[in-house]
């Protein structure tokens, strides 16, 4: 019986949720899903019509006859008036997988000592990573342009790969991460036993961050695979998927079913790896945060 | 600031056995801060230096004193119309797609397990797209097969197709409407682990000490834990805010009629890439530079209570 009142008086302290509260909660985030939703409902949409349909009149959300035709156009279309789709699909896998593992390892190796050393200019270093987090790449874009066309680089894998590989936004993720997930009694015991610092962080930060830099895969391969390298890249080959979706997008209605199937084909690869990822990326981003 | 906790490290030891000693350190570290150093930290500051001269790529710089940047405010409408689309832009879907952000991922965090999980992919779904915002240029599309059109033609609203993506009376809506069903990015995220981590018992004792309902709960209990996600957030939103413009670019064409959704970094990218005055586009990047600088630390003095 005592039990019993005790659930009961614990029932009374979250009394601040009620039925009615929880309802509208529901239904504001309802109609905010849709409105989040419904464009690419409608892109998955598009990307099954017919041609008939995409040109009826009046225009129908919803499809009445699906085909594939879509996908085979886009495959035909980059067969014949650019290159084979699978050039792109290779450029873009390259690319992206090349700089999520390139960017996951160095971006922890510069966290580590920042968070877990101390050396002369840790606290200078720190915070221009913070501040660094301010410039997108798109704002300092036009001054990459000048020093990748400098050393050479414009039209190379080289531009889409490195200027990525030099944000902050990883850095300071693994930071927060470290200082609070690795103990350093752990890292002492493994000095004193004579380990050094490179071995500490692969044998003993690494696998104690793995949270960190799964969440860290989705962000790296998210901007990577959406990046389409405009104003570096100009000759066909070596472009990425986005790339074919900005070409095809630009033949009007007559390739909105086409441009919505590469879209379609674009949005596949960032939500596998954000949903078996997903419960470790709660776990990270509770450690994100400015102090 | 120095480091009180070891005192022997830093005041018995000379500082060039301190880095020698160190050297693990910056070994690891150097990999990325090369790359952060030829691709960040040089073009910030070369492009303030070309913000003084004339560059054309070809020739050498001339230094030209300030005329980039009278030219800029006293010349250049379309600069001045850029700077104030930007600002507008900033102030309109800063602030929306922070708070949203916020309040989203404060709502989703109420609700069971299973369903926040799905949620939280619809509303990061537009993120995870990246290019996927050419849609809404079909949705948004001028003549009577557009959906919108067609929708409101349907309801008797208008009569004839509306131009939404070139008449300047409306391109402008579309476009913000576009930005914030972007916004909600990693700031976003940050939010939902932030709430998802906040320790129960603060509520529970909040709730015996009078707290009656969610919102008094919000203000007193978990926006006081919040402060380290609510900077982070303000940093991502703020970098978003004043960075638009590919999105414009790409729904109402470039350049957009009467410039109407020109913003600074379309127009630093039009001198940058496709005129070639790099003098003149640095310039215009100092200055968007700036602004972003000057908004982070007014933000910051203002958030500054809670963390």
């Amino acid at each position: 019986m005592r039990k019993l009142q005790y659930f009961k008086d614990r029932k009374k302290v979250r009394l601040s949720r009620s039925f009615g509260g929880t309802f509208a909660i529901f239904m504001f985030l309802v109609i905010i899903g849709v409105f989040m939703a419904l464009p690419i409902v409608y892109s998955i949409v598009q990307s099954i019509k017919p041609l008939e349909e995409i040109f009826a009149y009046p225009p129908k959300f919803f499809v009445k006859n699906p085909t594939f035709d879509n996908y085979v156009q886009v495959y035909q279309l980059c067969q014949n008036l650019w290159v084979p789709l699978s050039r792109y699909v290779f450029n873009s896998l390259f690319i992206s997988v090349l700089g999520t593992v390139v960017y996951v390892f160095i971006a922890s190796m510069a966290a580590f000592p920042l968070s877990k050393h101390n050396f002369p200019g840790k606290v200078i270093i720190s915070l221009v990573i913070v501040w660094a987090l301010l410039f997108r790449p798109e704002v300092t874009g036009v001054a990459q342009y000048i020093i990748i066309s400098k050393l050479n680089m414009i039209n190379t894998y080289w531009s889409m790969l490195l200027p990525p590989l030099a944000g902050t936004f990883g850095v300071f993720l693994m930071m927060q991460f470290m200082e609070t997930a690795i103990p350093d009694s752990l890292l002492e015991a493994a000095r004193i036993d004579g380990a050094k610092e490179y071995r500490i962080f692969f044998s003993i930060a690494m696998p104690a961050v793995k949270p960190a830099w799964l969440t860290l895969v989705i962000f790296t391969f998210q901007s990577f695979w959406n990046a389409t390298g405009v104003s570096y890249i100009y000759d066909e080959s070596l472009k990425t998927l986005p790339s074919v979706l900005t070409n095809i997008s630009s033949g009007g209605l007559a390739r909105s079913g086409a441009s919505s199937a590469v879209a379609v084909i674009l949005l596949i690869p960032p939500i596998i790896i954000f949903i078996i990822s997903q419960s470790s990326m709660t776990e990270t981003m509770a450690h994100t945060g400015l102090k | 600031m120095p480091d009180r906790s070891k005192p022997k490290d830093k005041y018995s030891i000379p500082l060039r056995k301190q880095i020698w000693n160190s050297r693990a350190s910056y070994i690891l570290m150097s990999p990325f801060l090369l790359l952060f150093l030829v691709f960040v930290v040089i073009p910030i500051i070369s492009s303030v230096f070309l913000s003084f001269t004339s560059f054309n790529m070809l020739q050498m710089p001339k230094f030209v004193g300030f005329d980039n940047y009278i030219r800029m405010f006293l010349e250049d409408d379309i600069f001045v119309k850029a700077l104030k689309n930007t600002l507008v832009f900033a102030i309109i879907t800063g602030p929306i797609g922070y708070i949203m952000s916020f309040f989203v991922a404060w709502l989703i965090n109420e609700l069971n397990r299973g369903l926040r999980w799905f949620l939280i992919l619809v509303m990061y779904a537009p993120t995870l797209a990246g290019n996927i915002y050419y849609i809404w240029t079909y949705i948004f599309s001028g003549d009577s097969k557009g959906l919108i059109n067609t929708f409101l033609m349907n309801l008797g609203i208008i009569n004839d197709p509306v131009q939404w993506l070139t008449d300047s009376k409306y391109n402008v809506g579309v476009v913000l409407i576009v930005i914030v069903w972007m916004s909600l990015g990693s700031g976003f995220l940050a939010f939902v682990a932030g709430f998802n981590a906040l320790d129960r018992s603060y509520f529970e004792a909040a709730a015996i000490d009078g707290v009656k309902n969610r919102f008094q709960e919000l203000w007193y209990v978990t926006l006081p834990q919040m402060g380290p996600q609510l900077l982070f957030g303000a940093v991502m939103s703020i970098s978003g805010a004043f960075a638009v413009g590919y999105a414009n670019a790409a729904i109402t064409g470039f350049p957009s009629s009467n410039y109407s959704t020109h913003t600074l970094l379309l127009h630093m990218l039009d001198y940058g890439t496709i005129r070639f005055e790099m003098g003149y586009a640095s310039a215009i990047a100092v200055v968007l530079f700036g602004i972003m600088l000057l908004t982070w630390i007014l933000i910051k003095k203002a958030l500054s209570k809670f963390s």
